[in-house]
């Protein structure tokens, strides 16, 4: 039958293309949104916004572990392991970070994360020092929206052009080019 | 003709590139999703598992249970991968002896919601959740399943078996290097 057999050409690509999409969102990078205001002004900087911020998130950072005070991390919660949460890293291990009423040592194999609003972040100061196995990739860059994102603002402008010296190129009628 | 030798060439490197990334692909998943073969060595899981090496296949699928011993990751060290028996499970009491070698003196702990506490077979070698504390479950890799147990390759289960296992053995230490079982991933 045709029908069943494009029905079958289909489920097979789409599983293929599946499958090498899960591989390089859990190897390479992926984007995800950021929910809340626990990192504003970094991410969400106006509350109650329409729009959230989707970030690239990198997971080579994955093979061996090593990250630098600042890195802006994703991890699964401590508590809830379903949930993942989006903060910044303030203590490597080995160092001592001062929270309200003392002075506390961060363990081997664990870091101290915070959120850049102190004010409404649930982060290390409730839940103590992570391990750092919890972490699931490294922020890079802010992809969306794109007046947030200068490199992709200015990649879309210049897409507009080149399209347009294009298609003057191949002598399509400009009128046309709108309707597309 | 030249351009007919690179265009069959740039074919059949676009297949076998599209086929090299299927395979990958197909590989990452079942091991990240459903299972994976890794080799548990060490003497922290005596006698369960011999301390001079298993193969062993660990699933990711189940849930777990009080009695499973499952692959995590070490919370000191995110690179090591340690084998333990999961013996507490959140909101259960776990009692231990903090210092075996200097006095009798327990602790009763309880384990906090989202992680588990994990103890080696072979307590008195063996580098646990006595020393870095309750696990949280994000940490688990997996459950073991099943074990390679003879050199004509034959499975057998690994069972749950919640009895403590101190009666079979002696007291004294072995000397080896290693304090805890490791795993690694093929």
């Amino acid at each position: 039958m045709g029908i069943q057999n494009l029905l079958w050409q289909v489920t097979k690509k789409a599983f293929t293309g599946g499958i090498i999409g899960v591989t390089i969102s859990d190897r390479c990078c992926s984007v995800v949104p950021v929910r809340g205001d626990s990192m504003s002004p970094t991410f969400n900087p106006q509350r109650n916004s329409y729009l959230d911020d989707y970030v690239l998130v990198e997971k080579f950072c994955l093979q061996d572990y090593k990250f630098a005070r600042g890195d802006v991390v994703v991890f699964s919660s401590p508590t809830h392991f379903r949930d993942r949460y989006i903060k910044r890293i303030v203590g490597l291990p080995g160092e001592w970070i001062s929270s309200s009423r003392d002075v506390i040592r961060v363990p081997e194999g664990h870091c101290w994360v915070e959120g850049d609003n102190k004010a409404s972040s649930l982060d290390s100061r409730t839940f103590g020092p992570i391990p750092l196995g919890l972490i699931r990739g490294r922020v890079t860059s802010v992809v969306w929206p794109p007046q947030r994102n200068c490199m992709l603002a200015l990649f879309m402008v210049c897409a507009f052009y080149i399209i347009k010296w294009v298609s003057i190129q191949l002598h399509v009628p400009q009128d046309s080019l709108w309707k597309l | 003709m030249a351009s007919s030798f690179w265009n069959i060439a740039y074919q059949q490197a676009t297949k076998s590139g599209v086929l090299v990334a299927k395979v990958y692909s197909f590989l990452h998943v079942t091991t990240n999703y459903l299972a994976f073969p890794a080799y548990a060595f060490g003497p922290s899981m005596i006698p369960t598992l011999h301390p001079s090496g298993n193969v062993v296949l660990a699933e990711r699928i189940s849930k777990l249970t009080r009695g499973d011993v499952i692959v995590l990751q070490s919370p000191e060290d995110p690179n090591k991968l340690p084998t333990k028996r999961v013996v507490g499970l959140e909101g259960d009491s776990v009692s231990f002896v903090v210092d075996p070698g200097k006095n009798d003196e327990s602790r009763t702990i309880v384990v906090p919601k989202g992680h588990v506490w994990v103890e080696g077979d072979y307590t008195q070698n063996s580098r646990d959740s006595r020393s870095f504390g309750p696990v949280p479950y994000a940490l688990v890799q997996g459950r073991l399943l099943w074990r390679v147990t003879s050199k004509i390759v034959k499975f057998s289960l690994v069972y749950i078996n919640c009895e403590s296992s101190d009666a079979l053995l002696s007291s004294e230490r072995l000397s080896v290097q290693m304090l805890c079982s490791q795993v690694r991933f093929w």
